[in-house]
């Protein structure tokens, strides 16, 4: 849609010129304002890989004092404040907010759809992340950072022991994020189900999008117990409840229960969305259809419903009893079941193959080995007696950097390197990538795996130095070393982007002869999506478009994929897509200005807060979510049959509205669809 | 409503848009976030349901309930489920004037609700329970309290709702929206039929 | 009829297809008395758990009232929310939330000791 620099509409309810809705998608307001999906899905990855810079920074000062016995790098104070940034950084505004990035950047592409169902509270999602994260970071400057470690355990986050504003800095910013989380769950889950092309029924869809659904229903199910446990939390801190205080009555382990419960299933958000990538990568790469694509989809399932009854495997040292204990035992055991399918069906989709190691199916290929050896490492947790010794030592560091750096950063990378041509019109340069990997995978191997044995030996966590003759000096020093490894790694590649950004070649849509709808769209994505909606016959649509199998079982090139890249929008086409808004941003900042006020007691910051954060609800409420074009505007007229503008004035209660397309579009009746149940 | 035009439907009104399920985006998410609340005042009920026998001192809510009184006010909310239910029906039929009034009933039963709670919280306050006296009053206290934090702001988007229609806003092709925000109002209301009985009424 | 405070043409023909699906859609709604006898009955629901407050304290006055309590839930997400009648994803999507966490909270009140089998 032609991008109009002079804003039109208005928003309903504020004076004239004041505050009018704006029309523009270019430049700096172009993306405050933006509720495109791509777009969103670009901020939120920009914003996740600083993010991921600055939690390396901690892994690297964690390092280094730990290099060596009695370090003097970092004093205990600090130690405990970087160790609890990193985990918290790396787990909320990292791998979350990366996978978010796909999330939102493709399920939209994939699915066949124009946007989101909400486009407006999908940028009001990535709002409050960004806004969360900064006020978190914010505690740098006020006082000092959280300091409890990412999982706050009672009672030591409690008012007595941690009498600073660090923890409530922790409290709040969480809070905050998963807002933001629990809408951008909601909105997807919306999407996917109720947004899908016609013909495009669930067990068709790409598997990344699969993984993305149950993803999010994870999260949409997990943050409010979360949520209620920082609100326990934050009472016995700012209002002397007792919840987690044994003197009065209170238990310290209802905190444990309850972030884990939590905390079980938000590390399956963690890996499902890279697993869901590898599944995306690994067909194309081989140039085979998924191995088992209903059995992967199937795990993906039962991986989600299976990791709400494993929670208390991260209390197994609580002393809750032999049941109890016994129980999550096995039932830990049983998860690794639908986990080890997966790992089987991506060797059977490798098997025979037509290989092509290219940057992303060498980190496909890694997620496969790193992610394996993690989850060895896992299923030795899951007996109990085994993990009496291991829990709270190096051993169990090392399991969960395996499956979530081996694991989820491996595979978020190779997403990037996978769908860089769609998104920016580029590829990656591939040498570069190479490098990327192999430094990557080696730096990491020589950090995490040593873990493995000064775990075993007895080195526990969250200590910030360790006497010289406890043996552990050795591995030490190898695991930090291997940090500046994964350091150089990660510089590789930031100058690739940069180099590409300068002199890369501008690629085709469908640079690496792909499978999924999303690579018929022209470079780059027009802001509508697909100028026709398509129409699903298979999964692996867009292939099967292009190839077919002869009486041997060889594939047959029938069509270049040029033939299915859809073209552009003239003048003629009339698509409406929603206008941009600045209303989510406005509600956004409502949240860290209520947090603030909480945290300092300064009530009547935190009564404008909560009226900026309504009043942003309710304008956004008001506005309708595609304002009427133009009529001085010739190249906006609607064409017949487009919605009025006495309709579209009406309510939007929830900001939604999904973009639609206006007669002089193809969309198929419904009477043709598959519907689904 | 009898002089429906044979208009060939040239598009749906944009509430009725084609999805894949046939449901609207709008209600498809309403009940996933309430499928989510499930979860929140789970966790809540649960924390009560913990703590309700670990006060170490001070008064315990038990000793403390006016049950009559709370039995009205449960017996109010309830009724403002029916007149929420009587609005969602009048939009359908496209009776403005009636869905007006249920609406306002349905936010006046909401606020009677509302101040039956306060009423009821200083009266514990005053007689020596706040929220940090003992570990059952905090869970108490913060159970009522989201719950009423819930209803408030059920009873501001029910006022919003009355001011849309009067401006004309909410035409019957609209009722949708009505019967999302009824949605809201129910699982409110569904939630203190949990709390009356696991809070106040379990021995 | 129909109650505007709009008149605008355009408005008016739009309004009369939305009539006409809307129509379609209450299929399957009670009417307006229905409404006021379930009220009416989850009043009657009511009105005897209070009853059974005033009794003996007991294992099966708490059961009976939870068994109550669980009748009236699903009066109201079935009748007045209407899940009773809409799309099966629907309910299927609230059965998810409202096991999974009864589920969830059963457990860790067994762990917590707090329920006993």
């Amino acid at each position: 849609m032609a991008a109009i620099s002079e804003p039109v509409a208005r928003s309903p309810l504020l004076p004239e010129r004041f505050m009018k809705r704006p029309k523009s998608t270019e430049g700096f307001m172009g993306w405050v304002t933006t509720i495109d999906h791509k777009r969103i899905g670009i901020l939120y990855g920009v914003t996740a890989f600083i993010f991921f810079l600055v939690g390396g920074c901690e892994a690297l000062l964690i390092r280094l004092q730990l290099a060596t016995p009695n370090g003097k790098i970092l004093t205990a104070q600090v130690y405990n404040q970087v160790f609890t940034m990193h985990g918290t950084t790396m787990v909320f505004l990292v791998i979350m907010p990366m996978s978010a990035a796909f999330f939102n950047y493709l399920v939209p592409l994939q699915i066949g759809a124009r946007d989101v169902a909400f486009p407006r509270l999908n940028a009001f999602s990535y709002w409050m992340f960004l806004l969360g994260g900064l006020f978190l970071y914010s505690s740098l400057l006020l006082g000092g950072m959280p300091n409890g470690g990412w999982f706050g355990y009672a009672p030591n986050t409690s008012i007595t022991y941690s009498p600073g504003h660090n923890i409530d800095f922790w409290v709040f910013g969480l809070l905050i994020l998963g807002v933001g989380s629990t809408a951008s769950a909601a909105n997807l889950i919306v999407t996917t189900i109720n947004m899908r092309a016609p013909g495009m029924r669930l067990l068709r869809m790409p598997i990344f999008s699969w993984m993305s659904l149950v993803a999010n229903f994870l999260l949409l199910f997990a943050m409010p117990v979360i949520t209620i446990a920082l609100f326990l939390l934050m009472f016995d801190r700012q209002w002397g409840t007792h919840f987690f205080d044994p003197l009065a009555g209170g238990d310290p382990v209802l905190w444990q229960q309850l972030f884990w419960i939590f905390g079980h299933p938000e590390v399956y958000i963690l890996v499902l969305p890279a697993m869901g990538i590898v599944s995306e990568i690994m067909p194309v790469f081989a140039r085979k259809p998924l191995f088992g694509y209903p059995v992967m989809v199937f795990s993906g399932i039962a991986i989600g419903f299976m990791g709400w009854g494993v929670w208390v495997h991260h209390m197994f040292a609580v002393g809750l009893g032999p049941v109890a204990t016994a129980a999550f035992s096995v039932s830990t055991m049983l998860i690794a079941v639908p986990t080890g399918v997966k790992i089987f069906n991506w060797l059977g989709t490798l098997w025979g193959g037509s290989l092509r190691f290219r940057t992303p199916m060498l980190f496909a290929i890694g997620f496969v080995l790193m992610f394996t050896i993690g989850g060895l490492s896992g299923v030795t947790h899951a007996l109990v007696p085994a993990d009496r010794q291991q829990t709270d030592t190096y051993y169990i560091v090392a399991h969960f950097h395996y499956v979530l750096f081996g694991g989820s950063i491996l595979g978020l990378f190779g997403g990037i390197y996978y769908w860089y041509p769609k998104i920016f019109g580029k590829k990656l340069d591939e040498r570069l990538g190479t490098w990327h990997f192999w430094v990557t995978i080696i730096g990491f191997n020589m950090t995490f795996g040593p873990f493995h044995i000064l775990g075993l030996q007895g080195m526990p966590r969250r200590i910030y130095t360790y006497a010289s003759n406890m043996g552990w000096n050795l591995w030490n020093m190898v695991s930090t070393i291997g940090s500046f490894i994964i350091a150089a790694g990660t510089l590789i590649f930031i100058y690739n982007v940069r180099k590409t950004d300068q002199h890369g070649e501008q690629v085709g849509p469908d640079p690496w002869d792909a499978r999924t709808l999303e690579w018929i769209t022209p470079n780059p994505t027009p802001d509508y999506n697909y100028i026709e909606v398509p129409v699903v016959t298979h999964q692996d649509d867009f292939w099967h478009k292009k190839y077919a199998e002869d009486e041997t079982g060889r594939l047959v090139k029938v069509a270049d994929s040029a033939q299915f890249i859809q073209r552009r929008a003239t003048a003629d086409d009339h698509i409406h897509m929603p206008s941009p808004s600045f209303w989510p941003l406005v509600a956004a900042f409502g949240a860290p200005i209520i947090a603030y006020g909480q945290i300092y007691h300064f009530y009547f910051v935190s009564a404008f807060g909560v009226v900026t954060l309504l009043g942003g609800l309710y304008a956004w409420g008001l506005e309708p979510s595609t304002e009427p074009p133009d009529p001085d505007d010739e190249h906006q007229q609607p064409a017949v049959g487009a919605p009025v503008a006495g309709e579209l004035a009406g309510v939007g209660a929830s900001g939604g509205g999904d973009p639609t397309l206006t007669s002089g579009d193809t969309f198929k009746p419904a009477g043709t669809e598959d519907l689904d149940d | 409503m009898a002089e429906i035009a044979a208009h060939p439907p040239a598009h749906h009104a944009d509430t009725h848009h084609q999805t894949s399920t046939g449901i609207s985006n709008e209600k498809l998410a309403m009940w996933a976030f309430l499928g989510s609340e499930c979860m929140l005042f789970g966790a809540l009920i649960s924390t009560y349901i913990l703590y309700r026998h670990k006060a170490v001192s001070g008064p315990t809510p038990h000793s403390l309930y006016d049950i009559p009184f709370t039995s009205v006010s449960s017996f109010v909310l309830l009724m403002s489920s029916l007149s929420m239910a009587l609005a969602v029906a009048a939009i359908q039929r496209g009776d403005q004037r009636r869905l007006r009034v249920w609406l306002s009933t349905t936010a006046l039963l909401g606020s009677i609700f509302i101040g039956g709670q306060i009423y009821e919280f200083t009266s514990f306050i005053r007689r020596g329970m706040t929220i940090k006296t003992n570990v059952t009053s905090g869970a108490f206290f913060v159970l009522t309290g989201f719950h009423g934090v819930h209803v408030t702001l059920g009873i501001i988007m029910l006022l919003s709702l009355v001011s849309l229609s009067i401006r004309g806003k909410i035409p019957q092709s609209k009722a949708e929206i009505i019967e999302i925000a009824g949605l809201y109002w129910h699982f409110v209301d569904i939630v203190w039929i949990i709390i009356f009985t696991v809070v106040y009424l379990i021995p | 009829m129909t109650d505007h405070t709009t008149t605008e043409v355009t408005e008016e023909s739009e309004e009369e297809l939305a009539v006409e699906a809307a129509l379609e859609s209450r299929h399957g709604h009670p009417s307006d008395m229905t409404y006021v006898g379930i009220a009416f009955g989850l009043a009657v629901l009511t009105a005897i758990e209070v009853g059974l407050y005033y009794l003996k304290a007991s294992t099966e006055t708490a059961l009976t009232l939870l068994v109550l309590m669980a009748i009236k839930f699903s009066i109201v997400v079935g009748f007045f929310m209407h899940l009773r009648f809409d799309s099966p994803v629907l309910r299927r999507l609230f059965v998810l939330g409202i096991v999974l966490a009864v589920t969830i909270y059963v457990i860790i009140l067994l762990m917590f000791g707090i329920l006993h089998f």
